[in-house]
């Protein structure tokens, strides 16, 4: 008994620890709508700072303790200057285009601290006065520990006061119901949002702070500890700060227990507890559904097809590029089959969100079924290349409608988060079924068949598949089902006025993304000969995710830009030292010059261009 | 008519380009090495490693390079990603005309690296990787494979823990294939060693993500005699720290793969167990006449005490070196005879060679036992396993690899 008991202790302190950072996450987003990947940098410079300054004053309890505070007050200013120079600027844009943004911010935290603190991990010292253990019923209990179980409670308490109890807590719960009707009413939104990102990044640093005494400090805590944060955030309920509370708890005392019985499933379990939360509450548990105001402010334009002279340069361009292999060299041709690749994959996004309207967390997971399922037929069914470039991609598109009928329930980020719960417990599956997928140490040796395993033949196969999927997209974008689609998108209840069955058409659209999608990955196989679980993983989704709204969510060219330019900066930008501050600063150069993507910024562009030529001329 | 004058003349001497420089530069021309790690994403290891490799190439170049021809290693940043160290090692290949590839940290980016290095017939040697793997189910002609193995590294721990009087043991590893073949490999050796032990529970915590608390408690209620412990990294002072805490430690002794490592040993500073068995690296306590010169010329260069990476990443250099002028060539061919049985006579950690039957070197690790001498975290009763006796022997290894 005392043992379940102290196990029970265990997880509440540990969800204690997650509540801290998932509380700051969840008051952003209910606010300001912004889905913060930086949160993870702020929870570790936060470690870092209290490290330093704990470690610098040596001043016992009170020391620790007022290190703690004023590393969490130093994050929270951090934030300020994070809100107010870029973020602030950028509120305008599409709906999630900011999370580019603090994509370039958590690039720059990785290089800054590393350069700052070293490589190397940081113990940090124990909270004085709380260095040993209590036996409760026998079993000894950190006494940290139960600090904690006590902090996160408090912290809960402090927050509720804060917005049940002052003026301020009034207007953020407002303006998490509806941010729209609160600037109606005359508050001022940079002054409220401002305050609400400080608050939540001293919520992040504080968090940070206080693990000190129980780990190391180090520069994988920001992406260790992002994705959990987001899954607590989620089945809690977006912007509900109890929510986040009560999802800490289950998660963290159901781990401690789960890892008694069956120690392997720590990698999925999160995911797999909200799967089963958001098929059960389509809004998690405290959350509810979103007021219609505050969903994408401006109408979209019409997607128009090209005119004469778009189609020309478009020829042109294609032209060039299919002759490209006779004139670089044999790596460049490599590099371009990569371009293609991220870009088909890219494209099959953007028919996903930006025609369908349904964002994906996840979209990895039919890229990574793809490379799988080409993998596994040519290596242990001896299945030919060509027929595995046809096959593979169906097997992504089942894997997509099994996933879609689900996810498609669910709408915004909500739908966005069960697509990526979707492609981590596949990502868990590959990592740990070794016998059938080789676990991390992948599949090796899927290589083109001979005739084509030169770069070049290996090029205009890519070419083929590549292009003929953007072409087989953009068709559909703009059929009548596409055109359906976009009705959804705009306006569900008006399409299903109508007569539209909008479930069954997004969950089509969201089975030929996966399909198309899985058809990158087909290529991407054959073009590395290898396949790992990366090809699922979190980064390769959120890769997609960037050079989608780099690009441009808007225009159908957006994703071809977006893929061409991430895949050539990285490229080159890698060569480099520090060069993750170097990417960084690019991607907030592009999002505070284009807010609306590069698409979008060319646009402008050419249409000030037209503007002063007839200014010119009249 | 000028102008086609010019072209065709310059069509016509493109033959020419090809073999004078070629001749002309033969002597002065550098080796050019691609090099390929995981920069970014493992600079507490991959730091070390890669001022190992360049004080090795300095030190080579002081004294001449190969036959007169300097070293030059081309590195790159993988960003721990299989996908693009493949786009990398493409690029060294195809465009940069490298002689071979070494490098590479995480084991399934050694396996990428391997595998291409199989497709396009150029030599690799695989400087950190550990996965068994590598060698044996995946072995292929191009790969060598510098440092010990998972399977090397725990078989000189089983050897130690044979010796204990414990029967009862419990596991904890980091849930992917380097903990699952730590593991697996520990078992079979301690059990050929010692039938009558006993497995009564493992923990699998997600690596570098491990629930300390939870899993120490986990391990505390199988009452075993003896852990074995495989977690390292940041997942290490936690779990150390938890297990302090909850005195899981107490009387019961505990085996713990790499935690001997500088990397991952310095940073539990005073908290550091005492008597964990231990492999690892101790670089101030190693006084044979080629460590002492190396250490100090890397306390001269960086300021710093090498750590277990600067010695991979020298060593790498080393063999390559021996390899080179073994060869007394870069074609690959020459390169792979070369590497067959390759003998490096001396380095900081003592001779090794290069197997022939499955390519695995027989550089060895320190066994020892953790300990805190003047407050610093070290080993202490160490001794030097020559890997050569933690292998299978070549017959029985050659059966391990695929055919060719």
């Amino acid at each position: 008994m005392g043992f379940y008991f102290a196990q029970l202790l265990t997880g509440l302190a540990n969800a204690s620890s997650l509540f801290l950072i998932a509380s700051g996450l969840s008051i952003i987003f209910g606010v300001t709508r912004i889905v913060n990947f930086a949160h993870g940098s702020l929870y570790m410079v936060g470690a870092y700072l209290a490290y330093t300054l704990v470690s610098a004053m040596d001043l016992g309890a009170f020391g620790f303790w007022l290190g703690v505070l004023v590393a969490a007050a130093i994050v929270g200013l951090i934030g300020l200057l994070i809100e107010m120079t870029i973020l602030r600027r950028i509120y305008h844009a599409p709906e999630l285009f900011q999370l580019v943004a603090t994509f370039g911010v958590l690039l720059i935290f990785q290089d800054a601290t590393l350069a700052i603190w070293g490589a190397q991990d940081l113990l940090g010292p124990r909270a004085p006065g709380l260095d040993g253990a209590l036996r409760i019923m026998g079993e000894p209990i950190p006494e940290y520990d139960l600090a904690l179980i006590a902090i996160g409670p408090l912290v809960l308490l402090g927050i509720w006061l804060l917005f049940r109890k002052t003026r301020w807590g009034v207007l953020v719960r407002a303006a998490t119901q509806d941010r729209e009707m609160v600037a109606a009413l005359g508050v001022n939104q940079a002054w409220l949002f401002s305050a609400t990102f400080v608050l939540g990044a001293f919520l992040a640093g504080l968090g940070g702070a206080l693990q000190i005494p129980r780990e190391t400090v180090s520069l994988q805590m920001d992406l260790s500890v992002i994705g959990e944060a987001f899954v607590i955030v989620v089945i809690g309920g977006m912007g509900s700060v109890t929510g986040a509370y009560v999802a800490a708890v289950l998660i963290s005392v159901l781990n401690a227990f789960a890892i008694l019985i069956f120690p392997q499933v720590s990698i999925v379990l999160p995911f797999i507890v909200m799967a089963i939360v958001l098929t059960l509450r389509p809004h998690g548990l405290f959350g509810a559904a979103g007021s219609e105001h505050g969903a994408p402010t401006e109408p979209e334009q019409p997607l128009r097809l090209m005119g004469e002279k778009g189609m020309m340069i478009l020829f042109a361009a294609m032209a060039v590029f299919a002759l490209s292999p006779v004139i670089v060299g044999d790596f460049t041709t490599v590099l371009l089959v990569d371009v293609m690749v991220a870009t088909l994959f890219a494209v099959s996004l953007h028919f996903m969100m930006g025609i369908g309207g349904m964002v994906s967390f996840g979209h990895a997971a039919y890229f990574g079924i793809g490379a799988y399922a080409a993998a596994m037929m040519v290596k242990q069914l001896g299945i030919g290349m060509l027929p595995t470039i046809f096959l593979a991609p169906a097997v992504a598109g089942a894997g997509a409608l099994f996933f879609g009928w689900f996810c498609v329930r669910l709408s915004g980020v909500y739908l966005a988060m069960l697509t990526l719960a979707a492609a981590q417990i596949l990502w868990g599956i590959t990592f740990q079924w070794q016998q059938f997928t080789g676990g991390d140490d992948g599949i090796v040796g899927v290589w083109p068949a001979g005739w084509a395993s030169s770069d070049k033949v290996y090029f205009y196969l890519a070419f083929v598949c590549c292009i003929g999927g953007i072409w087989f997209l953009r068709r559909a974008a703009h059929s009548p089902f596409g055109y359906t689609l976009r009705g959804i998108r705009d306006s569900r209840t008006r399409a299903e006025a109508i007569g539209v069955d909008s479930r069954f058409h997004q969950w089509m659209g969201f089975t030929l993304a996966g399909a198309v999608a899985g058809l990158a990955g087909t290529i991407f196989a054959f073009s590395k000969g290898s396949v790992f679980p990366d090809s699922l993983g979190i980064a390769q989704s959120i890769d997609g995710l960037i050079m989608v709204l780099l690009g441009g969510i808007h225009a159908l060219a957006g994703p071809i830009l977006g893929a061409g330019v991430f895949v050539m900066i990285e490229d080159w930008v890698t060569r480099l030292a520090y060069w993750r501050v170097i990417f960084g600063i690019i991607i907030l150069v592009v999002v505070l010059l284009a807010p609306d993507g590069i698409a979008g910024g060319i646009n402008r562009l050419f249409a000030r261009i037209r503007a002063v030529r007839k200014g010119g001329t009249a | 008519m000028n102008m086609r004058r010019i072209l065709l003349g310059a069509i016509a001497s493109l033959p020419l380009l090809g073999l004078t420089p070629g001749m002309a530069l033969a002597a002065e021309d550098p080796i050019l090495l691609g090099e390929i790690n995981s920069y970014t994403r493992l600079p507490a290891f991959t730091e070390p490693y890669k001022k190992g490799w360049q004080l090795a190439v300095e030190q080579v170049n002081a004294e001449g390079g190969i036959d007169g021809r300097m070293l030059e290693v081309i590195s790159r940043d993988d960003t721990g990603d299989p996908a693009t160290a493949i786009r990398i090692a493409e690029e060294m290949v195809t465009k940069d005309g490298v002689t071979l590839l070494f490098g590479t940290f995480l084991s399934n980016i050694g396996l990428a690296v391997a595998d291409f290095a199989k497709q396009k017939q150029v030599l690799f040697l695989a400087s950190e990787p550990l996965t068994d793997a590598l060698v044996w189910s995946k072995g292929n002609k191009y790969t060598y494979r510098l440092r010990p193995s998972t399977h090397m590294q725990a078989a000189m721990l089983a050897e130690q823990a044979a010796k204990l009087d414990a029967v009862k043991w419990a596991t904890v590893a980091p849930n992917y294939a380097y903990g699952q073949d730590a593991v697996k490999a520990f078992k079979a050796e301690l059990t050929r060693l010692r039938p009558d032990v006993e497995f009564v529970e493992e923990q699998w915590p997600p690596v570098f993500k491990i629930d300390a608390g939870s899993t120490v408690r986990a391990l505390e209620a199988a009452k075993p005699d003896a852990i074995y412990n495989v977690t390292f990294g940041g997942d290490l002072p936690k779990f150390v720290r938890e297990g302090s805490l909850r005195f899981l430690f107490e009387d019961r002794p505990v085996v713990s793969l790499l935690t001997g490592e500088p990397e991952y040993l310095l940073p539990l500073g005073d908290e550091t167990p005492e008597g964990w068995i231990v492999t690892g690296y101790p670089p101030a306590a190693i006084e044979t006449e080629e460590h002492v010169a190396f250490a100090k010329a890397y306390m001269d260069k960086f300021g710093e005490e090498p750590r277990t990476g600067s010695i991979v990443g020298y060593n790498s250099i080393l063999a390559i070196a021996a390899a080179l002028r073994k060869a007394g060539s870069t074609e690959t061919e020459a390169l792979l005879e070369a590497m067959e049985g390759l003998q490096v006579e001396s380095s900081p950690t003592g001779p090794f060679m290069f197997r022939a039957a499955d390519h695995q070197s027989t550089m060895g690790a320190y066994v020892g036992k953790t300990a805190l001498v003047d407050g610093k975290p070290t080993m202490v009763d160490w001794v030097y396993a020559d890997g050569a006796d933690y292998l299978p022997s070549e017959e029985e290894a050659a059966k391990l690899r695929p055919a060719e």
